[in-house]
């Protein structure tokens, strides 16, 4: 029976010691311990949002330099192609104007064979004109030498004359 | 390997004390039934050689006690005397227990009852001396007593504790816990996130918050602290009916007076109820009126009943090296082997318990106070 009846001066004291007990912890331990485990739970919280959006951030970050790097390639890729045709371009160009500039040679050479042939032909023939003479005239002299022989050539063109 | 060699040199270890603290019992068993005889040889008691009684060691054990018995060496006690305080029809008087001399001798008309009902407790004599006068009114008894010297050494102990964390929190601003903070915060954080947020919800368990973590850690304090068998441990403060009714009061009172609107109108006209339970014989109300003053005594008795149950077994298989070993000396100390084991056991055990009962306190206290302010229309357990 003493076992489960309460004795007053324990009842009193430890009304007091757990009043104050209560009080101090509230005051000097709970109150500190709950707020410093609250902050920190908050800085971890906030420690993790900030890397996680460092992560989005980064992941952005990459898609738009892989963006950027693509847009380059293209334009590198565009700019070859350009100088490509550039190329292409100058070379026709140097190409025609190279033919052009041959055909022109071969125009004036050919030109110029031509005057020189003309010139070797005219001479040719002048040449021809005067030997041709010369032989006639030889041929004139031979054939003229004898009397008969004139006789024969007169009447042979005077036949030849003849009704014209 | 190597854990079996652990294993090994752990049970070796274990037979070991066992088997010391076996012998350290069976000298004691001898020592203290000389001192017994010697000591109430002159005692008020009767001069008949008294034999080893376990319920009256158990009973002394769990019981309160106007001095600190710590060890009795040859017929020497070595005990600190605690102050009584009396308040007796408006005198207060003030005196070292030690003028009883162990409960032998009266002093200033007042002595400890050593038999009757009132065992242990402050009488008042006769004028002769040691006869009890029945008819005077009993001394309202403020002494500190063992159990009062106890909650005072817990008190110290948890305000230092509790105290350096705080400050090592501070110390050690926005980084993990270290040291015996390390130890503590996950039983803090288990309190709040496992007791009481989800019996009082997000929004208002703040408040609750003090209360809890004090009350829990004051119980499981000391818990342990009863677990150890000498000083300054091995009062039994939270198996006295006392300490754990101071507590249970307090959640009493913390829930009725927070309690909201809604809560009296479930108690005085719960809903959904059919009428006739409530009229002409209002039934449920008294029914849940009554459940306001079960649930803080349920409170007290479940504390009370487990701490006192825990100490009385484990004094229980000490008690048996005694019993048998004044039979015959040498099956008390093959009793002691068996006995040890147990206690170790029990030991293991209350070490649960003390955890337990501390978590069982504080979560029906939250329970409670969760019950008190949940508002209509709101789910109570909110997680």
């Amino acid at each position: 029976m003493e076992l489960v009846t309460p004795n007053i001066g324990l009842v009193f004291w430890m009304t007091l010691a757990f009043g104050i007990l209560l009080f101090i912890l509230g005051k000097f331990a709970w109150k500190p311990i709950m707020k410093m485990i609250k902050e920190r739970e908050n800085t971890i919280e906030e420690a993790l949002q900030t890397a996680e959006k460092t992560k989005l951030e980064m992941a952005n970050l990459q898609l738009s330099n892989e963006k950027l790097l693509k847009e380059a390639k293209e334009e590198r890729e565009a700019l070859l192609r350009e100088a490509r045709k550039i190329k292409d371009g100058i070379v026709l160009e140097a190409k025609h104007k190279a033919t052009d500039e041959a055909n022109k040679i071969i125009e004036s050479a050919r030109l110029s064979i031509q005057n020189d042939k003309m010139a070797a032909i005219t001479e040719l023939k002048n040449q021809i004109a005067s030997l041709s003479i010369e032989i006639a005239e030889k041929i004139l002299n031979a054939e003229l030498a004898d009397k008969d022989k004139q006789n024969l050539l007169i009447n042979k063109f005077l036949d030849e004359v003849k009704l014209n | 390997m190597q854990l079996l060699t652990r294993k090994t040199i752990f049970l070796f270890l274990f037979s070991f004390f066992t088997i010391l603290s076996s012998i350290a019992y069976c000298n004691t068993l001898t020592e203290n039934k000389d001192s017994l005889t010697i000591n109430h040889g002159d005692s008020l008691k009767s001069n008949v050689k008294e034999e080893f009684n376990p319920g009256v060691m158990i009973m002394e054990h769990i019981g309160d006690n106007h001095e600190w018995h710590i060890i009795t060496i040859g017929d020497t006690h070595v005990s600190i005397p605690l102050p009584v305080i009396l308040y007796d029809n408006g005198t207060i008087n003030i005196f070292s227990s030690s003028n009883f001399h162990h409960g032998s001798t009266s002093y200033k008309g007042y002595k400890i009852e050593t038999t009757g009902e009132n065992n242990g407790k402050i009488v008042k004599v006769k004028t002769d001396g040691y006869t009890t006068d029945n008819n005077a009114s009993k001394p309202l008894d403020f002494s500190i007593t063992k159990n009062v010297l106890s909650l005072f050494i817990s008190f110290f102990i948890i305000c230092w504790l509790f105290i350096s964390i705080a400050n090592s929190y501070k110390k050690r601003k926005g980084h993990a816990p270290k040291g015996i903070q390390s130890l503590l915060e996950p039983i803090i954080l288990f309190i709040r996130d496992d007791i009481a947020i989800p019996s009082i919800g997000t929004k208002r368990y703040e408040r609750f918050m003090p209360f809890l973590l004090t009350l829990f850690f004051f119980i499981f304090i000391n818990n342990l602290m009863g677990l150890i068998p000498f000083f300054p441990g091995g009062a039994n403060l939270t198996g006295n009916i006392a300490v754990t009714m101071v507590l249970a009061l307090i959640t009493f009172f913390i829930t009725n007076i927070t309690a909201n609107k809604s809560y009296w109108k479930h108690i005085i006209n719960t809903p959904g109820v059919p009428w006739w339970l409530k009229f002409p014989l209002p039934l449920m109300p008294i029914v849940e009126i009554m459940s306001l003053f079960t649930k803080p005594f349920v409170l007290m008795i479940r504390l009370f009943a487990n701490i006192t149950a825990g100490h009385i077994i484990t004094l229980g298989f000490i008690s048996l090296v005694f019993i048998f070993g004044n039979m015959n000396v040498y099956l008390g100390y093959g009793i002691s082997i068996i006995s040890v084991l147990f206690s170790v056991f029990m030991g293991l055990l209350e070490l649960l318990v003390a955890f337990l009962q501390a978590y069982v306190f504080t979560l029906l206290s939250a329970l409670y106070f969760g019950m008190a302010i949940v508002e209509e229309h709101e789910p109570a357990h909110k997680k």
